[in-house]
């Protein structure tokens, strides 16, 4: 089988973080370019759920499964750890309520796999301090009083939410304006500066019981820790 | 001994499966000893078999889905839809369209006569459910020596058909394609069903069901039910939009209780040609068997443990956004157990204002998806 390349960047690093044969269900899956991707080069086995008919049924003709619905009532319909991976692309910014949607992708899938644009860039910053007036940027296009992005955060906004939710942080990629790739924890650079967009891999942290030796009790430890 | 014989009729222009002793046995219980199916096929079996579609009709459907229908000199029911290079391309696929069991098309049912008597059925025709339907359903296919089903698929009625497929015979299905239909006929549906019997059955030429007997026909009664039905299968935007509130034929209102409105014209021809083509008693029994159909407790179940061998089903489940009789909704449920379970489900939403009706109708949106889902499903298996 030949392997698709990928028409976006984010995809192939959104590639990368899945093992092969997974199962995935990509929320706001579009047309299903990217789960056709997952599905030809990583024989997954994938499904979508996308708001727009237009879109869903384009998806559709592909040979895809994909349920018509929104991201924000139907997910409840998924099973618990029904899917090895959930992901979440470039849509987190336009959930009404993104802390709820957070829960709900690792309620289905073992591991989530979330993308989003970064309000912490340093363009965005200087058009907000220099104009006095909301950004617009390649990633972020639209006018204040129509985008569909209500909700901006930057990245440590989004690593802080992690924390609270004691969701792990396993691996995360950042991109930056010019397609330039880096290992946000790795990197010596400011990444909330220069990162443009943001590929977070996540999971729940898995709890270890241990025994002290003094008492019975049992104890939790943190199998992996967020620096 | 069962005793398999199927006979081509020029006349009527499709061919019957003739089941001798072959004791189909009904959910009521009762026995069928011997009966006939009326059906058509359309396109050529492919060598290995993998070609083959079943079209299930929806309540007052036929055999007829394409080309022309010899009873009304019409256009078949989903002409649109079925034929060379339509939607579901009779080039490509091999496509068998039966009269249901109970039906007045050809198949056994209430008009025809008992097992090789010349008294007629009648009301003594056993109760009909989805089940039998279907399991008649099969004995045709095994006649025709097909095992495998690329995909069964209809609207309505024909929805709880392909359902009832996946059901019991999930491992002679590829793929289905469900229209406008639910996991359950729901109360108001029942409601509208019950309405239209008791217009039929309060007729005084219905006789118990045994009207031919008595030389009548229960014409008042089955056209004040088909006038009810038809209301429930448009959409209030659709009736105003081609209707609003126009007179028919006049400039001012008659004061009188004339068809005034075009709407009354519309739904009183609708009910005059409808007793034309279909059997009261028909009537009685395929919408009944629409109310008994109830998989709300038992989809998920026979999903989850009796029947393992699902996995390999592609289900495709469409809805219509003004369809108020089977609505988004009830539709939806069927996926979200789907989703639930893991199975390989599309749902697609068309957004229209045509109602239930709209399967039947022009709805660019729905050819593709149907287009699409069966060949890129089909490209996938071999031929």
């Amino acid at each position: 089988m030949i392997k698709i390349k990928s028409i976006r960047k984010d995809w192939d690093l959104i590639e990368s973080l899945i093992k092969d044969k997974s199962r995935i269900l990509d929320i706001g899956c579009g047309e299903g370019d990217l789960i056709q991707q997952l599905e030809r080069n990583l024989d997954a086995r994938v499904h979508g759920i996308e708001k727009s008919q237009k879109l869903a049924q384009k998806g559709i003709v592909k040979g895809l499964n994909i349920t018509q619905g929104d991201a924000e009532k139907d997910l409840l319909q998924y099973a618990n750890q029904s899917f090895d991976y959930v992901v979440l692309s470039q849509t987190l910014q336009a959930m009404v309520q993104p802390k709820k949607i957070l829960i709900e992708l690792l309620r289905i899938g073992s591991k989530a796999i979330v993308s989003f644009p970064n309000f912490g860039h340093w363009k965005i910053r200087l058009q907000l301090l220099f104009n006095g007036k909301m950004p617009i940027t390649t990633g972020l296009p639209y006018s204040w009083y129509d985008t569909p992005n209500i909700h901006f955060f930057t990245l440590k906004d989004f690593e802080n939410l992690c924390k609270e939710m004691n969701i792990i942080i396993e691996n995360s990629i950042g991109l930056t304006d010019r397609g330039k790739q880096f290992t946000i924890n790795d990197s010596l650079l400011p990444a909330n500066i220069i990162t443009n967009e943001a590929i977070f891999l996540l999971s729940y942290k898995n709890f270890e019981p241990i025994k002290i030796k003094s008492t019975n009790k049992i104890f939790a430890k943190n199998s992996a820790i967020i620096n | 001994m069962e005793n398999i014989e199927i006979i081509k009729d020029i006349k009527l222009d499709c061919s019957f499966a003739i089941f001798n002793d072959s004791n189909l046995t009904l959910a009521s219980g009762t026995v069928l000893k011997n009966f006939r199916l009326a059906f058509k096929t359309f396109g050529i079996l492919n060598k290995n078999k993998t070609n083959a579609i079943l079209i299930c009709h929806a309540l007052t459907g036929d055999q007829y889905v394409t080309g022309t229908n010899p009873i009304t000199g019409r256009d078949g029911w989903w002409s649109r839809m079925v034929g060379p290079n339509k939607p579901i391309d009779t080039n490509k696929f091999f496509v068998i369209c039966s009269n249901v069991l109970g039906g007045c098309a050809g198949s056994t049912g209430p008009k025809e006569k008992k097992n090789n008597e010349q008294q007629i059925y009648g009301g003594d025709f056993p109760s009909l459910t989805i089940k039998d339907i279907v399991n008649a359903q099969t004995k045709l296919l095994d006649a025709l020596n097909i095992n495998q089903l690329f995909s069964v698929i209809g609207g309505s009625m024909g929805a709880m058909q392909a359902l009832q497929w996946s059901v019991d015979f999930p491992n002679r299905i590829q793929s289905i394609i469900h229209i406008a239909g639910a996991l359950k006929h729901s109360a108001q549906n029942i409601a509208f069903h019950e309405v239209g019997r008791q217009a039929i059955m309060n007729d005084a030429n219905w006789h118990k069901g045994n009207y031919v007997e008595n030389n009548s026909i229960p014409e008042r009664g089955l056209s004040v039910a088909r006038m009810i039905a038809h209301i429930t299968y448009l959409s209030e935007d659709a009736m105003h939009r081609k209707f609003g509130r126009k007179l028919q034929s006049r400039d001012i209102i008659s004061f009188g209780f004339d068809a005034d409105f075009q709407i009354e014209s519309y739904l009183r021809y609708q009910g005059r040609s409808f007793v034309e083509r279909f059997d009261a008693n028909s009537y009685l029994y395929l919408t009944r068997a629409m109310d008994y159909f109830d998989h709300s407790e038992t989809f998920r179940k026979t999903l989850q443990f009796v029947n393992s061998p699902n996995d390999h089903i592609k289900y495709l489940v469409i809805s219509f956004t003004s369809d108020w009789l089977f609505p988004t909704r009830e539709n939806k449920e069927i996926v979200e157990i789907l989703n639930n379970l893991s199975k390989n489900v599309s749902f697609l939403e068309v957004d229209t204002d045509k109602g239930h009706d709209s399967f039947l109708l022009d709805e660019p949106d729905l050819d593709y998806a149907m287009k699409g889902f069966l060949e890129s499903n089909y490209g996938k298996i071999d031929d």
